[in-house]
């Protein structure tokens, strides 16, 4: 298990060094000057344009940027953004918002996308299972941003149950109706798969044998026919979680969420590279890790898997 | 709204999940008791973050801007006419329009208690315009004598040789040439004094600025990203005091937010209606509203480099183009009113503003004489039928768009020719291509005042070689007129030179003026004695609460 482990954080390198380089490449392929745009409608003054060039380095070529990117990130110091602040600590303000956002939508979708789910599956074709199955083929085909105005509109203009953007200190509280939206795409393949998942697991033997043996229902779905049930839903989550912290983009957009899509969204359109390449190559660690917790969780939810050699 | 059939399961599903979660609401409806023009309540607006630290010559946009202006006082501040009234300064005097003697008041301190006195505005101005300290502003600074030797590349020189302090209220000014509309621009943030502290170190001044005017920054109050949060300074005395508790901006991402939270009275003003409300802000908010013009335009610049639009042609066929564009259509479709006509190239809440000055007939939609003018210049110079004008903007922010693809159709159908718009992803890319002298067609430009001046409006924009001279535009006989202009020994002289000026532009149309920018902006009701500035952003300072 520990072999196993080392060796996934060892491929962690390459993926950290391939993703940065790319992402780094593209900004720097953006077109459009970032100094240059400092200056707005207002006249460029070279003198000052170069200065600025220089403290961010972007008088040099391609090759030698990155290089010094990765430098820095080396020596723990990730150079400043525009307004002359650490990017080390932009990267603390707005990372604890999103994983506060993206963790309360994950604990929506699978928690409720699971009990729907669940009971969908167990009661395959009466009412309560064709209703969940018509409400999510909805929420899937609507887009987030719809989902978005409408529930702020409706839920925070409207009705005034909460608040249309979230305030200062963007607090659990605040960030409900944010996760709900961008947990309900999510939370609607949750239910599906959960469904599909325990109508397959109904019909299998070690059901009928469980049963036969006079347990009780309730032992028979949770140990024999929730768990096995879980494995792809497991799946789909831990790759959600790295989707819903990079993409809450649009849902930080529509309830002003002081987050990592706000802060990627304004560093891309002012070109400054090393901003983007943090945020996103923090992203796609968090990617890459909760990818490992799901292969590890399969070897807990099904004894079958191993990964010793 | 259009997904009225879906909205009811989805609602269902909300609801029912909200219910679960435990969510009863925000606490968000906190009706404060309402009594008339209450001094204590802070006031909630919309901002954006500032892009730079907050030093004042390093700030040239409106995020920043907007704070900086509240926090600092300078030599004069603009009154909401635009009119300039004393701040710092006791009198301001010079006969040349080129030698200025500035005495300031007694006893003036920043709040930490440092002293402000003329040595104070020197090396803040001498800071601003100092190449090695790359000041984003510091070109404000260009008229002072030996801004030259100071802001070159490399230099190491790092004071004007046109400032010198006299004794401690007193200091001169030489500017290189006369400007008679020079004390004009002392009213803009980049001349404002700055603590010692901020000349050590900038970057940690611009986190936790300094300043001396109507209000101050409350500890912490700059959270990133998140809100400024600014407090009343108890000791200024200007004519800006404080009519309120403090002003928190909350900074948004994108204005549709802060118009939800202006409906839920989360926010108290919101500066500029999202386009997309413009056709319903009314009816949401009543008399909560205000319209009012301000110093801004709006303009096409079609650059000279073009081989089809220079010379007597290229003259010709843009006279066209501004005959073709029927503004009073587009403002009012379009815009629902929120712009209006341009008569001239400045803007009419400026001091000196004509809407009639000869030649200004080119600016109205005439299809015939439109289609003649095109004629005339196809004679000299014919048209490509197959060539396509562009019309470039950028696509990232201010809801260009829309009015772009309306000229583009009126163009197409008045002279029937190939018009396109051209997107920029990007307002830097189209910056870009701008500076560069890389364009391949027309693109919007448009100006916001710095200082409430005509010539702001005309020398940075179109003198020969000037900075934002897109258009690449040179013409002596424009230059002459606004050297005269500025040469000229009284403000009302000067207008008069710089309308004649206005006459050249007119005639040679190097940007096409389409229409002046108009404040509209909508209230809470929590909040009352909402009123705009000459350049469109509220009086913060006169708010208070209902």
């Amino acid at each position: 298990m520990s072999t196993y482990i080392l060796k996934r954080f060892l491929q962690l390198i390459p993926v950290f060094l391939g993703a940065t380089l790319l992402v780094y490449f593209l900004v720097f392929s953006l077109p459009g000057d970032p100094i240059v745009a400092l200056f707005g409608d207002k006249p460029v003054n070279e003198a000052v344009a170069a200065k600025l060039r220089i403290q961010y380095h972007l008088d040099q070529p391609f090759w030698m940027q990155y290089l010094l990117y990765l430098k820095s990130i080396f020596t723990f110091d990730l150079g400043q953004d525009f307004s002359g602040r650490p990017i080390a600590a932009v990267l603390g303000e707005v990372f604890p918002v999103t994983a506060r956002l993206a963790v309360m939508a994950l604990v929506f979708e699978a928690v409720f996308g699971i009990i729907f789910g669940l009971i969908a599956g167990l009661r395959k074709g009466k009412f309560f299972d064709a209703t969940v199955l018509v409400a999510s083929l909805i929420v899937i085909g609507i887009p987030i941003f719809v989902l978005g105005f409408l529930l702020q509109f409706t839920i925070g203009v409207q009705l005034g149950w909460a608040k249309p953007t979230v305030s200062s200190a963007a607090t659990v509280q605040d960030l409900i109706l944010p996760a709900i939206v961008l947990g309900l795409g999510s939370f609607a393949y949750v239910l599906r798969l959960t469904r599909t998942s325990v109508i397959e697991n109904m019909s299998a033997d070690y059901v009928r044998t469980a049963t036969a043996k006079g347990l009780s229902r309730f032992r028979v779905v949770r140990v024999h026919i929730l768990r096995n049930s879980l494995i792809p839903v497991i799946t789909f989550l831990g790759a959600d979680l790295g989707a819903l912290m990079g993409g809450a983009i649009v849902t930080e957009g529509i309830f002003n969420v002081p987050g990592v899509g706000n802060r990627l969204y304004r560093a891309v359109l002012s070109g400054e590279g090393p901003t983007v390449v943090s945020i996103v190559t923090v992203l796609v660690l968090i990617y890459c890790l909760s990818n490992l917790l799901v292969d590890l969780l399969y070897a807990w939810l099904d004894p079958r898997i191993r990964y010793d050699s | 709204m259009r997904f009225t059939r879906t909205s009811k399961a989805l609602g269902m599903v909300a609801i029912a999940t909200l219910a679960l979660t435990g969510c009863g609401g925000g606490g968000s409806n906190t009706a404060g008791g309402s009594t008339g023009g209450d001094t204590s309540k802070v006031i909630v607006a919309d901002g954006s973050e500032p892009q730079r630290p907050l030093m004042p010559a390093d700030t040239n946009e409106v995020g920043g801007g907007k704070v900086i202006d509240m926090m600092f006082s300078g030599l004069v501040s603009y009154d909401p006419s635009g009119k300039p009234v004393n701040e710092m300064a006791e009198s301001i005097e010079g006969k040349d329009g080129q030698h200025f003697t500035i005495k300031i008041k007694k006893d003036q301190k920043f709040t930490n208690g440092e002293a402000i006195t003329a040595k104070t505005f020197v090396d803040s101005w001498n800071f601003g315009a100092a190449a090695k300290n790359a000041q984003l502003s510091g070109n404000f600074f260009e008229s002072i004598k030996g801004y030259d030797e100071a802001s070159k590349e490399g230099s190491t020189v790092e004071t004007m040789s046109g400032l010198k302090v006299v004794d401690d209220q007193t200091f001169t000014v030489e500017l290189a040439q006369p400007e008679s509309d020079w004390p004009l621009r002392l009213g803009y943030t980049a001349f404002v004094p700055v603590p010692s502290g901020a000349l050590k170190d900038p970057k940690g001044f611009g986190e936790k600025p300094v300043g001396n005017g109507p209000y101050k920054m409350a500890d912490g109050g700059w959270q990133h990203n998140v809100q400024i949060q600014l407090v009343p300074n108890p000791d200024y005395n200007g004519p800006r005091k404080a009519k309120n508790a403090g002003v928190t901006f909350k900074i948004y991402q994108n204005d549709d937010a802060a118009y939800q939270d202006l409906l839920s009275n989360n926010l108290d003003i919101l500066q500029t209606i999202p386009t997309s409300a413009l056709k319903n802000y009314k009816s949401d908010l009543g008399d909560r509203t205000i319209n009012k013009p301000y110093a801004g335009n709006q303009t096409i610049a079609i650059p000279e480099y073009l081989p089809e639009w220079s010379g007597e042609a290229g003259k010709l066929r843009r006279q066209a183009i501004s005959m073709a564009i029927n503004r009073d259509e587009i403002t009012k479709v379009i815009f629902s009113g929120a712009r209006q006509p341009a008569k001239d190239f400045t803007a009419p809440v400026l001091d000196g503003y004509s809407d009639s000055i000869p030649g200004s007939d080119n600016l109205k939609f005439d299809a015939a004489k439109a289609k003649d003018a095109w004629t005339k210049a196809d004679a000299i110079q014919k048209w490509d039928a197959n060539e396509t004008f562009t019309i470039a903007y950028n696509a990232d922010k201010g809801g260009h768009k829309a009015w772009v693809e309306a000229v583009v159709n009126q163009l197409k159908n008045t002279l029937g020719i190939k018009v396109e718009g051209k997107p920029y992803a990007t307002f830097k890319e189209a910056r870009n291509d701008a500076t560069a002298k890389t364009l391949t067609g027309a693109i919007r430009a448009g100006w916001q005042a710095d200082y409430p001046s005509l010539y702001n409006f005309l020398g940075p924009i179109y003198k020969t070689g000037a900075g934002s001279n897109d258009a690449k535009y040179a013409n002596p006989a424009f230059d002459k007129a606004v050297s005269d202009g500025l040469n000229a020994s009284s403000v009302a002289d000067g207008n008069k030179a710089m309308n004649k000026a206005q006459e050249i532009l007119l005639t040679d149309l190097p940007a096409i003026p389409l229409w002046y920018q108009v404040a509209q902006g909508g209230w809470s009701d929590k909040v009352t004695n909402v009123d705009y500035g000459w350049d469109g952003v509220p009086l913060y300072y006169n708010i208070s609460g209902k």
